[in-house]
């Protein structure tokens, strides 16, 4: 019962923050957070857990949100049939991508998952019968369900953070499955999880694409909450954006990606008040927690619990 | 225009082109061999070359002559002063980390350069005349042969270092061994410091040598900086040689590639080429498998 | 101790002096703006944000708009999208703006049309897709000239030299595709056969592949289609291929830090404008002169640095349309955009402004002057072919 009690604290936060807050821009800038964790959470377990690095999960996010796009302003599908076929055209190109590709080791994978990235990226941009190329196109639908139209800010940030404890449930429980600790051993070294019968292959491809769709559901509501998408939204920039965020958070843990997701989700707007200088501030502070907290910010708070708590714990004993 | 010009053209373009993507790949390489990662900030080192070229000469009316050894200089300092801050007093990081910092460290230099040299890009003069030499139809800019002659020199200068001086040698042992190295009384971290001033060298005259071509703004860099990642990786991590014949190749083949099947398409038509070869040789053209399997990351 | 005791009393009285005068100070009226003052669109929103701050200082010493200061409250959207559907939010809902000027690039104004609509906030863009206006959305406006009037100019000006078989080549992003898609629509219509379509990624450093592909077809001109540093390579590396057919260029070429880039390479570039770079040649007849040559006088004056460009042009007019609807009719969102859409005859940088209730950008192709380069300078084409005629 106690494992649930992290999760159960963020859905108690996730429900207060809004009563909290009110401001319809603070909860228009929570929504990209919910966006960017969704991708985030599914990407720490193909960072972290795996330990295998991409830097392209922007075109899956991009694939996802034009797929759901198109299909519902070009050919007026409903927005949540659109949504779901973008995950299942996602997952396809996903599985395809990933068999190749997964075959290489760090840097190598790093720069075909970015070469990749940026072929899509080149697609979006040349293909402009289909995608309206660089200047992109409005004018989506929002989400429904019966007669709730997900219009404003608040009834999305609820939709985008329901989805978000969804997926973390699911997530938690991966980590402690089999599937966990086969990807732990990956981590740990591909060729001794093979010598001991972990089929390594096949759980890394099986974990890229389940993040590959669920990068497309990001995708499929950032186009449904903006109602405009245009390819420089799914550039590399945006993929070493959420890699930064899964390793600025701390890639260790699940609950770093999405404390990433915020601080970095959130900083430019924290910024705003530096003006010009924003840039210079976004850059110390990145370098500072790498340097000083090179696991996270999961690592720090595992510091403050090692030091309060560790004592609480001690004191009765002495 | 004979179809043979312009493929020649084709051609002259690719080397162009591909020689500052070569230019970039070779510090790519230098870093990584020293220290296994891959320094994002590298493109900034090939802006900040250009940038300061320009105030030296334009404001400064410093001669070209002069310019060069001082721009190229200044970006050593910087990236000596960064690797100093960022990444010597770092315990054991893990690659990840470090790459992480790089990124950090690029975003930083551009800030500072916005602030410096504002936001137009800059402009400076031909290092010769600027008119085009004719050869068998097809024509190239006599600046084109600068950085042609500039990448020669490079590999030259790079040759020679790394097997005829004792410190270049103590380099090449970091890259096969950090652990061998220290045991037989190498100093690891002083040869990343000058692994990181050598790379900050060679984007500086890169980015000395094109900013007359190219025009030069605080943004540049990114895209020469994924242009040489791509390269360096194609060629082989680590390889001199693959980082060179993996940026002509990747030049000459943006080249052909607009010329003969799609101008929309040139730049994906190259990461087909160069994902197509990471499948049959996952260790790029001239990398080694056995090398790579030795790596961290 | 008692130094700190006097220092305490000190600063009580300082801040219980600026709180008075605070109170009595008449609150100013708060206009926003959102530019990409960083990122890739920077060289753009610099001066447009340089621009606003400029006029808020000069309006404010003249003593504000019915003796309420103004304040204009800059956001900077760095060109990426998320961040600008935040920032405008933040400006409605934190800010409480009453209009809004910007944003700077075309897929950023797209993205916050729809927020602007349902809060009911005039917003005035300063980008040129056309898509920003059309379909008209009530509460969105923009400044810059229309990219097919551009198109238009140029096919004219081709056909009063014969011209019929043409290659365009233009950069992959928002400004090149736009441009691009109202090149191939209006192209037919005026007799002109488009033989090369090449296109080069923003950022690319050599051009030369797709123009010796140029080269071997039988086009009569090329257009080039993008902003810096494209629009420099395009023309040297035209110089460097030898290729002797004219040059034409975009409204994009509008800065005069080019012609110093483009060297010998720049001579004769043919590219319709805005009249703010040749104002001293415009005669006393033209009803722009004095307003384009304030601009001018001002801006240089405050900001000695830099040069004054169109796109700080059209962040000059989008922020005097909102002040002018203020003064007429008082800080009322929905009085604002009525005046707006009823204003006739506004003479801004960009031309003079007539808009309707089915036309929100109010400009026509007369906003749009033939320019070349000529010794160094962009002048008139009207006046080169004069001059040639004399000479004759």
């Amino acid at each position: 019962m106690k494992k649930h009690v992290p999760l159960a604290l963020f859905v108690v936060i996730v429900m207060g923050l809004p009563v909290l807050l009110k401001n319809p821009y603070y909860i228009g800038a929570l929504v990209f957070v919910g966006i960017y964790s969704l991708i985030t959470i599914s990407l720490s377990l193909v960072l972290g857990y795996a330990g295998q690095i991409s830097l392209g999960h922007a075109a899956f996010y991009g694939i996802g949100a034009y797929t759901s796009g198109l299909l519902t302003t070009r050919w007026h599908v409903s927005p949540w049939f659109a949504l779901a076929c973008s995950m299942v055209i996602t997952g396809i190109l996903a599985y395809a991508i990933g068999k190749p590709v997964l075959k290489l080791r760090g840097h190598y994978l790093a720069m075909a998952t970015l070469g990749l990235g940026e072929i899509v990226y080149i697609f979006f941009n040349s293909a402009v019968d289909l995608t309206a190329g660089p200047s992109g196109f409005g004018q989506i639908p929002r989400l429904a369900i019966g007669g709730l139209v997900f219009k404003d800010d608040i009834r999305f940030y609820y939709l985008v953070w329901f989805t978000v404890a969804v997926l973390l449930a699911l997530v938690l429980n991966i980590i402690n499955s089999r599937i966990g600790r086969a990807l732990r051993s990956i981590h740990g070294s591909e060729t001794a999880a093979n010598a001991m019968g972990v089929n390594t292959a096949s759980y890394k491809i099986q974990i890229f694409v389940f993040s590959a769709v669920i990068s497309a559901v990001a995708g499929g509501y950032y186009a449904h909450f903006v109602t405009f998408i245009s390819p420089t939204t799914f550039d590399a920039n945006t993929s070493i954006l959420l890699v930064t965020m899964v390793i600025v958070g701390g890639m260790s843990n699940v609950w770093g990606a999405v404390l990433g997701a915020a601080l970095l989700g959130t900083l430019p707007e924290y910024l705003r008040r530096f003006g010009d200088y924003d840039i210079l501030v976004y850059g110390a502070i990145m370098m500072v927690i790498m340097m000083f907290a090179p696991g996270g910010l999961v690592s720090l708070a595992g510091l403050v619990k090692q030091k309060f708590v560790g004592n609480l714990s001690r004191e009765p004993a002495a | 225009m004979h179809s043979f010009s312009i493929t020649l053209q084709y051609i002259f373009t690719g080397i162009a082109v591909g020689s500052i993507y070569a230019m970039v790949a070779l510090g790519f390489n230098i870093i990584y061999n020293c220290t296994g990662i891959i320094n994002f900030a590298q493109g900034e080192f090939v802006m900040l070359g250009g940038m300061f070229m320009i105030t030296l000469t334009t404001t400064w009316k410093l001669p070209s002559l002069v310019a060069f050894p001082i721009a190229v200089a200044l970006v050593v300092l910087v990236g000596v002063g960064f690797e100093r801050i960022a990444i010597h007093p770092l315990k054991s990081p893990s690659v990840l980390v470090l790459i992480m910092i790089t990124i950090a460290g690029s975003i930083l230099i551009k800030g500072v350069a916005m602030f410096a040299w504002g936001k137009e890009p800059c402009y400076l003069p031909h290092f010769s005349s600027e008119t085009p030499i004719n050869f068998l139809g097809a024509t190239i800019l006599p600046q084109n042969l600068w950085i042609l002659g500039c990448l020669a020199a490079v590999v030259i200068v790079l040759a020679w270092f790394f097997n005829r001086t004792l410190v270049g040698k103590a380099m090449r042992a970091c890259a096969h061994n950090r652990d061998a190295a220290r045991l037989v009384g190498i100093n690891v971290k002083q040869m990343v410091t000058l692994s990181f001033a050598l790379s900050a060298a060679i984007g500086a005259v890169a980015g000395i040598v094109i900013t007359p071509i190219i025009l030069m703004d605080y943004q540049r860099g990114a895209m020469l900086a994924l242009k040489g990642f791509g390269a360096a990786i194609l060629g082989g991590l680590g390889s001199g040689p693959g980082a060179v014949v993996a940026g002509l190749l990747i030049g000459v083949l943006e080249s052909l590639g607009a010329g003969y099947i799609s101008s929309h398409y040139k730049d994906a038509i190259a990461l087909v080429v160069l994902l197509g070869v990471l499948f049959i040789r996952p260790a790029g053209l001239l990398g080694s498998a056995e090398i790579q399997r030795l790596k961290k990351f | 101790m008692k130094r700190i005791l006097a220092a305490a009393a000190i600063m009580c009285l300082l801040v219980s002096g600026i709180a008075f005068a605070q109170a009595v100070a008449p609150e100013p009226i708060k206009i926003g703006a959102v530019f990409a003052v960083t990122g890739p669109a920077s060289k753009l929103g610099e001066p447009e944000r340089n621009t606003v701050k400029m006029i808020e200082a000069e309006v404010n010493a003249a003593g504000g708009i019915k003796g309420r200061p103004i304040e204009i409250i800059v956001e900077d959207d760095g060109g990426v999208e998320a961040n600008t559907v935040n920032a405008v939010k933040k400006l409605i809902t934190n800010d409480k703006v009453i209009a809004i000027v910007g944003p700077t690039t075309s897929g950023a104004s797209l993205a916050v049309k729809p927020i602007a609509e349902e809060n009911s906030v005039p917003l005035v863009s300063c980008a040129a897709a056309e898509k920003i206006v059309n379909p008209v959305a009530k509460w969105v406006f923009k400044t810059p000239q229309k990219d097919s009037d551009a198109a238009i100019r140029i096919f004219e000006n081709m056909k009063s030299k014969g011209i019929s078989k043409i290659a365009i080549i233009t950069s992959s992003d928002g400004f090149g595709s736009t441009g691009r898609e109202q090149l191939k629509k209006h192209s037919p219509a005026l007799g002109i056969e488009i033989v090369a379509d090449e296109t080069y990624a923003p950022a690319d450093t050599d051009m030369t592949a797709q123009l010796t592909k140029i080269k071997a077809s039988e086009a009569q001109a090329v257009i080039n289609w993008s902003v810096v540093p494209g629009q420099v390579i395009v023309a040297k590396n035209m110089r460097q291929l030898g290729m002797t057919i004219p040059l034409y260029q975009s409204h994009g070429f509008g800065n005069p830090k080019n012609i110093q880039a483009c060297g010998e390479a720049g001579e004769g570039i043919i590219f319709p404008a805005g009249r703010l770079l040749i104002v001293d040649e415009l005669g006393a007849d033209s009803k722009q002169k004095a307003v384009l040559a304030k601009y001018k006088a001002d801006y240089q004056a405050k900001y000695p640095n830099d040069q004054v460009s169109t796109f700080g042009g059209h962040a000059y007019d989008a922020l005097w349309l909102v002040l002018n609807a203020i003064k007429a009719v008082g800080p009322d969102k929905a009085k604002i955009r009525d005046y707006i859409e009823n204003t006739k005859g506004f003479v801004g940088t960009g031309g003079i402004f007539n808009f309707s209730a089915e036309d929100h950008c109010g400009l026509d192709k007369s906003a749009f002057e033939m320019q070349t380069v000529k010794g160094g300078k962009f002048v008139a084409l009207s006046s080169v072919k004069e001059e040639v005629k004399a000479k004759k």
